[in-house]
């Protein structure tokens, strides 16, 4: 993914979401990735309500067959859920299967006014009918099953695009 | 001889004791429970990661805090939870144990909690099971006799993370009736495998077990000197019911030598917090003014097994 400049996406993602921002807009980044990125999102757009973190680990579809995320993080929802307008955030949008966890341990909250789904690229390949209203980039082909494409974060805070083959 | 807790791969089957139990995996039990905390803040304080599995609390000895909290744990993780008053059924009626089991397994259990006054019930259950080839039914030891009671140590271990951060500079105290307690046993097995370079029991030596020193702890027989410096204080519960013969002198004269007083706590660092695993038995092994006080963690105790108890069962659940 040499051609992806993250950097340059993630300003194009704070463009799209601009106008449609109001006083009841919240932000909830999914971990990792997609945790970092509405951290930037929040500052560049200056949302007034305080960012809030999901870690799907509890409610994903997954569980049965390959038990428990190691080490899952705590989700934080420092917002009144209840009529606020949500803005999910992921870095990479795939099967859909984490963006329906999320959703669903969001709704234990309360029942937010409207969600919507903003992530950096979408890779194709979803098994759910799940689409983001803002996605700065969208891969031209899909990528196979064994490629991994997941934002990273280097120490200077810059992102950058990472893309694996899993053996 | 591969740990009977452990599956082939080295992951949690059965929790039946923390003697043994690896590092790693104590610290992934405590790691898990973090965020299981914040899901009491919730509007909907439940999880869906053990739905439709049956969880039975199995006790043949009585138990309100244990029960409950299990009880709730399993629920908070949407399990159907079916509690078995065995003094009451057919254990009374002279069925066998194991026979108690086999027909709970064919009502599709997936998950047992057993408390039992005779140690090592659990894990002939885990034994049973494996036999017979059912490993996909897990089985969580929630005390039996003298021997264990993981998840109480294991919440024990979380509560003084908790507070105190780092394990490897810590001195800790156990102080009463080490010779009956469980509780005890896994708390130390926990603390020397997490790296506490100074565990000491303080007790009478009625009350503590012949060549303790073994377990790798230094024992104190004067409270004042015991608690001397002391980062946590784990006060034992006097079990009275346990007691046979002339261990002891009476309550109150116990109180005078072994209860923890806000005199003697002066003693440990000023900073140090003070457990008990309950029930207490106030005016015995200790005061109402530091149970009651800023340094006792003892209803966070209580909390936090609730959020342990989830991280061990949904860590079993899956398989």
């Amino acid at each position: 993914m040499k051609d992806l400049d993250a950097e340059a996406l993630c300003r194009q993602l704070a463009e799209q979401i601009r106008p449609h921002v109001c006083p009841a807009t919240a932000l909830v980044g999914i971990y990792t990735g997609g945790l970092w990125l509405a951290e930037r999102l929040h500052a560049e757009l200056g949302i007034a309500q305080p960012l809030g973190a999901i870690d799907v680990s509890f409610y994903r579809d997954d569980y049965a067959s390959k038990g428990l995320h190691a080490s899952p993080k705590k989700t934080e929802i420092p917002f009144d859920v209840d009529g606020a307008h949500v803005i999910l955030v992921d870095d990479v949008l795939y099967t859909g299967r984490t963006t329906r966890a999320a959703l669903n341990e969001l709704f234990d909250f309360g029942r937010p006014a409207r969600v919507e789904l903003a992530v950096l690229v979408d890779r194709g390949g979803r098994e759910l009918p799940v689409a983001a209203r803002y996605c700065a980039h969208t891969l031209a082909a899909p990528l196979a099953r064994e490629q991994n494409l997941e934002l990273q974060r280097d120490e200077a805070g810059q992102f950058g695009l990472k893309l694996t083959q899993r053996a | 001889m591969r740990n009977p807790q452990l599956n082939q791969h080295g992951e949690l089957q059965h929790l039946l004791t923390l003697d043994g139990l690896p590092r790693d995996i104590l610290n992934a039990i405590l790691d898990t429970a973090a965020p299981f905390t914040e899901v009491a803040e919730r509007e909907v304080k439940k999880l869906p990661l053990l739905r439709g599995k049956s969880v039975f609390n199995l006790f043949f000895e009585n138990s309100t805090r244990t029960r409950t909290t299990f009880e709730i744990a399993a629920k908070r993780l949407s399990a159907d939870v079916v509690n078995l008053n065995i003094n009451t059924s057919s254990a009374a009626k002279g069925e066998s144990l194991l026979d108690t089991v086999d027909n709970l397994c064919a009502m599709q259990a997936d998950m047992f909690v057993v408390r039992h006054a005779a140690s090592g019930a659990p894990m002939l259950i885990a034994q049973h099971l494996q036999n017979t080839g059912r490993d996909h039914i897990h089985v969580v030891n929630a005390g039996d006799g003298r021997h264990a009671h993981p998840t109480q140590g294991l919440l024990d271990m979380y509560t003084i993370r908790h507070f105190k951060r780092d394990f490897t500079n810590l001195t800790v105290a156990i102080v009463g009736d080490v010779l009956h307690s469980r509780v005890a046993r896994s708390q130390i097995a926990a603390l020397t495998t997490l790296g506490v370079p100074e565990v000491r029991v303080i007790g009478p030596k009625t009350l503590l077990p012949t060549e303790v020193e073994r377990l790798g702890v230094r024992v104190f027989h004067d409270m004042r000197e015991g608690l001397k410096g002391v980062d946590v204080v784990m006060m034992l519960r006097l079990q009275n019911e346990r007691m046979n013969g002339a261990l002891l002198p009476t309550p109150q004269e116990y109180y005078k030598i072994w209860g923890l007083t806000a005199e003697k706590l002066a003693l440990a660092k000023p900073d140090a917090i003070v457990m008990h695993p309950g029930p207490m038995n106030r005016g015995v092994e200790i005061d109402s003014a530091v149970a009651d006080g800023a340094q006792a963690v003892i209803l966070p105790q209580v909390t936090f097994g609730i959020a342990v108890r989830m991280a061990v069962m949904s860590m079993l659940g899956s398989r």
